[in-house]
């Protein structure tokens, strides 16, 4: 939303994935370094065992363009499966998407199916994700039982058909070398795939190398 | 343009006429704050005194607040609760729709009473829907300058993140 009056531009970015992922520990971490007068408070709506009931929300305000402030609103969701009502109307009139994956192997199933409970409840609202910002953060990736980065990318993000000809170029990640976002495949067929970046939130470690390429991405897209 | 999420901008002269409402509205019904809320919860605006209230935060947990009722009215039944009304020892608030776009928070004392706010809310609820569906229809319209704001912008977002 911008707002001419009050000279701000206002995005709302939701952290999704599966519970005891890492959601709110990267809320707290940007809480945690960015400086008190660029931030308002965090907000966690959590239970008596700190696991999420309704949503974390923190403001961050991250400059000025255009003679706009720009203030991005962040929040997570409950990961629980338990929680879908509540989880829904979070997503609602969301500008972009982090979609925080545990790396553990014994959670890939978790994984997926917040990653299906993702795309379904965006698709309710006729909001689609592959039209919008979107990146993906694999979480505790120092945990020994980690899966491998490919393994992941082959589950969670295997990329999806872009079927605009005028978008049939190859785009590289400029996050990764010698990966491209945007390829054609074995197939014929061109695909595009969201970013990816590694994270140990817990540490601080990739928290806000996802939260730039989420910010940057929905900036752009309205711009 | 953000594909599917909701795309608006409000004016100069938009933000003028719906504080000039607003302020009629707080003095015919004594009551000391309003906000203006977009139902993702960022605040549009403020009018009226509210010493030391955080209104971000307030605003994000109205909207949160708001779609949780808006749920429970759809359990029993119903399609929506058109207000909603939180009772304090000093404070009260008062929570409305406004053309399924915003909620208007009204934020009361013991200067006046619940009947007053709820009797006076109905006439400003459609002032301000009109207002709305002016800045609404515009922007379907493509008049509404929010798409060329940030046109060519791209360096200025680059340097925001040279953190």
């Amino acid at each position: 939303m911008i707002n001419y009056a009050s000279r701000e531009i206002n995005c709302k970015i939701v952290y999704y994935g599966p519970g005891l992922g890492g959601k709110t520990t990267n809320l707290e971490h940007v809480y945690g370094k960015v400086k008190p007068e660029t931030r308002g408070k965090l907000i966690s709506l959590a239970t008596e065992t700190e696991r999420t009931l309704f949503f974390d929300f923190l403001p961050v305000d991250l400059g000025t363009i255009r003679g706009f402030k720009t203030r991005f609103h962040l929040y997570t969701v409950p990961g629980q499966v338990y929680y879908n009502a509540s989880r829904k109307l979070i997503l609602k009139n969301v500008d972009g998407i982090v979609f925080v994956g545990d790396s553990q192997a014994e959670r890939m199933e978790a994984n997926l199916e917040s990653m299906q409970n993702l795309y379904d409840n965006m698709a309710e609202y006729g909001y689609d994700l592959t039209q919008m910002p979107f990146v993906i953060q694999y979480n505790k990736r120092d945990l020994p039982n980690a899966a491998p980065i490919e393994d992941l990318q082959a589950a969670l993000n295997p990329g999806w058909e872009v079927e605009d000809a005028t978008k049939h170029r190859v785009q590289p990640d400029p996050y990764h070398a010698g990966q491209n976002l945007v390829e054609q495949v074995a197939g014929g067929e061109w695909v595009e795939k969201a970013p990816y970046f590694e994270a140990i939130a817990v540490n601080g470690d990739g928290v806000f190398d996802t939260l730039k390429a989420v910010s940057k991405l929905v900036l752009k897209a309205l711009a | 343009m953000t594909a599917g999420t909701a795309n608006w901008s409000f004016t100069q002269d938009d933000f003028t006429a719906i504080t000039e409402s607003l302020k009629r509205f707080l003095g015919e019904t004594k009551s000391h704050c309003a906000l203006l809320v977009d139902r993702s919860g960022q605040l549009v605006t403020t009018v009226g005194n509210a010493p030391g209230l955080d209104t971000t935060t307030f605003a994000s947990l109205t909207a949160a607040d708001y779609s949780a009722n808006d749920q429970l009215a759809k359990l029993v039944g119903e399609n929506d609760f058109s207000s909603l009304f939180h009772q304090g020892e000093k404070d009260s608030i008062y929570v409305a729709d406004i053309a399924r776009r915003l909620l208007l928070v009204i934020i009361f004392d013991s200067r006046t009473t619940v009947g007053l706010v709820r009797l006076r809310i109905k006439d400003e609820v459609q002032e301000l829907t009109l207002l709305i569906d002016r800045v609404f229809s515009r922007g379907r319209d493509g008049a509404a300058p929010t798409g060329h704001l940030l046109d060519g912008a791209d360096d200025e977002i680059d340097k925001l993140f040279n953190w």
